[in-house]
């Protein structure tokens, strides 16, 4: 892992099940996640996801790589994004990534998701990797 | 089917019609700048593995260290376990937070959506950790115009303690907006006669704006033109006129375009004048107008010229020559603005 080197890709399908089920994992009961009549009535054409799940997928981005990269276990430090445009059920979302710097243990790696309309989030997570702690291990 | 002509961009700035007839509430929302929103809140639910596993199903995320004997929670969860969820009117909530929300609601910004989230995580979350958090008003932005409507930006920091111990913070940004009409074609209405029941005024003019009309644009009023404002106030119209060569000028300027004097007198113009020109609007609509209609440029008798509404014909009704006379009409209830009333004997009669 070195700075500048881009991260594989992930694509989530945007599907109306991870709007609802990541809008009601993360306890956000917000009308315009579950229920397209009411997201409708507030301006935008169908439910979207919310910002915890946005959250919660660029989180699992990071780590998934860390881990499956260096095999070390990786804690995540520090999560900032901004949201552009929705992700609205059918469409899919493409996560991208790249290392920004790399001190010790400490990752900072730059992320931009994009789905049809254009760039949903960019964001700077900074994640710790440490070596796997045995789980029998005293 | 996704619209794509239909992009929902909260960051994009962009001219929002409904942004003229609700009121800028900022310097009303200011004063939440800095008072809490959250103090001593506890999370609903302690730290749990179900709600772990849940968000980590929801999320696709199958990282080990979320699960098993040794499990910590999701870090991206951190907000997750402060969210009041169904029951809504949580207890974490100060009367600061709700009163702000209710301003906003009262002043029509009704709707909400998340814009950013910025999180550090000073420590991890294990099962049992029972959670409290404050949360601080950080800042309420001036109204923007965005894609959505208009409306404001409110940030919020919330720290998040384990045990009393600092385990998280959590920046949060929220645009809560005035929706912004569904329908892409046009937030304006076809013109009267379509209307059905309509509890109409017959042949009113245009000015007895229906009720729900949104207020038309206000004028810029400033130092170089307070005084026009002003005569139009007591139905006078005034004309400038330099009082170093005398020529007449329209609009109000800080100089004489002919000799460059700053100064300046007034003149009251007769109210007698003759359409130059005009063209009919039909697009694009503004909300406190109804396409078509006419705007024309009135010269008067005096020799300037001014732009303005031609009242008395339809907007087809508008002929370059027309001879027309100055009346004032009450805008919105509120202001007075200089218009033209077309003189009987028909368009194409009295050509001057």
């Amino acid at each position: 892992m070195t700075p500048g080197e881009e991260l594989p890709s992930l694509t989530v399908p945007i599907t109306r099940t991870l709007v609802i089920a990541g809008a009601i994992a993360s306890r956000d009961y917000q009308d315009v996640h579950h229920d397209a009549e009411a997201a409708r009535a507030k301006g935008t054409p169908d439910i979207f996801m919310n910002i915890l799940t946005t959250n919660g997928l660029v989180g699992r981005y990071v780590t998934d790589y860390v881990t499956g990269h260096s095999g070390l276990k990786a804690v995540l430090r520090k999560v900032s994004i901004r949201l552009g445009v929705p992700s609205y059920p059918g469409d899919v979302l493409v996560l991208t990534g790249r290392i920004l710097s790399v001190n010790e243990r400490t990752i900072e790696i730059s992320v931009v998701g994009t789905n049809g309309l254009g760039r949903h989030v960019t964001g700077r997570v900074v994640v710790d990797a440490h070596p796997l702690r045995s789980r029998t291990a005293p | 089917m996704r619209p794509a002509s239909d992009v929902h961009h909260p960051l994009d700035a962009h001219h929002s019609p409904d942004a003229h007839h609700l009121p800028d509430v900022h310097h009303l929302l200011k004063a939440f700048e800095g008072r809490p929103a959250a103090v001593s809140a506890s999370a609903p639910d302690p730290v749990n593995l179900p709600m772990i596993r849940h968000w980590c199903e929801a999320m696709g995320d199958t990282n080990p260290a979320y699960a098993g004997d040794d499990a910590i929670a999701p870090p991206a969860m951190l907000q997750a376990w402060t969210m009041p969820g169904l029951s809504g009117a949580s207890s974490a909530r100060t009367p600061a937070y709700d009163e702000l929300f209710a301003l906003l609601d009262g002043a029509g910004y009704t709707a909400v959506v998340a814009t950013d989230c910025e999180q550090e995580y000073v420590r991890p979350l294990r099962p049992g950790d029972r959670l409290t958090f404050d949360t601080v008003i950080e800042t309420v932005s001036p109204r923007k115009a965005t894609r959505l409507g208009a409306g404001y930006f409110i940030t919020t920091t919330m720290r998040v303690r384990a045990a009393g111990e600092l385990a998280g913070t959590h920046r949060f940004r929220i645009l809560k907006y005035a929706p912004a009409p569904v329908q892409p074609p046009a937030p304006v209405q076809p013109p009267a006669p379509v209307q059905p029941p309509a509890p109409v005024q017959p042949a009113a003019p245009v000015q007895s704006a229906a009720p729900a009309r949104p207020a038309r644009p206000r004028p810029v009023i400033n130092r170089d033109n307070a005084p026009f404002w002003e005569g139009v106030a007591a139905h006078k119209l005034l004309i400038q006129r330099c009082t170093a060569c005398g020529t007449l000028r329209f609009p109000w300027l800080p100089g004489c375009g002919r000799c460059g004097s700053p100064g300046w007198g007034t003149v009251e113009a007769c109210g007698s004048g003759t359409v130059h020109s005009y063209v009919v609007v039909h697009h694009p609509p503004f909300p406190a107008f109804d396409p078509p209609y006419a705007v024309a440029l009135v010269e008067l008798a005096e020799g300037v010229r001014m732009i303005s509404n031609i009242t008395g014909v339809p907007y087809d009704g508008v002929r370059i020559g027309m001879s027309v006379d100055l009346e004032f009409i009450r805008v919105d209830g509120e202001w007075e603005l200089p218009v033209f009333r077309a003189q009987s004997g028909g368009p194409e009669g009295a050509g001057a």
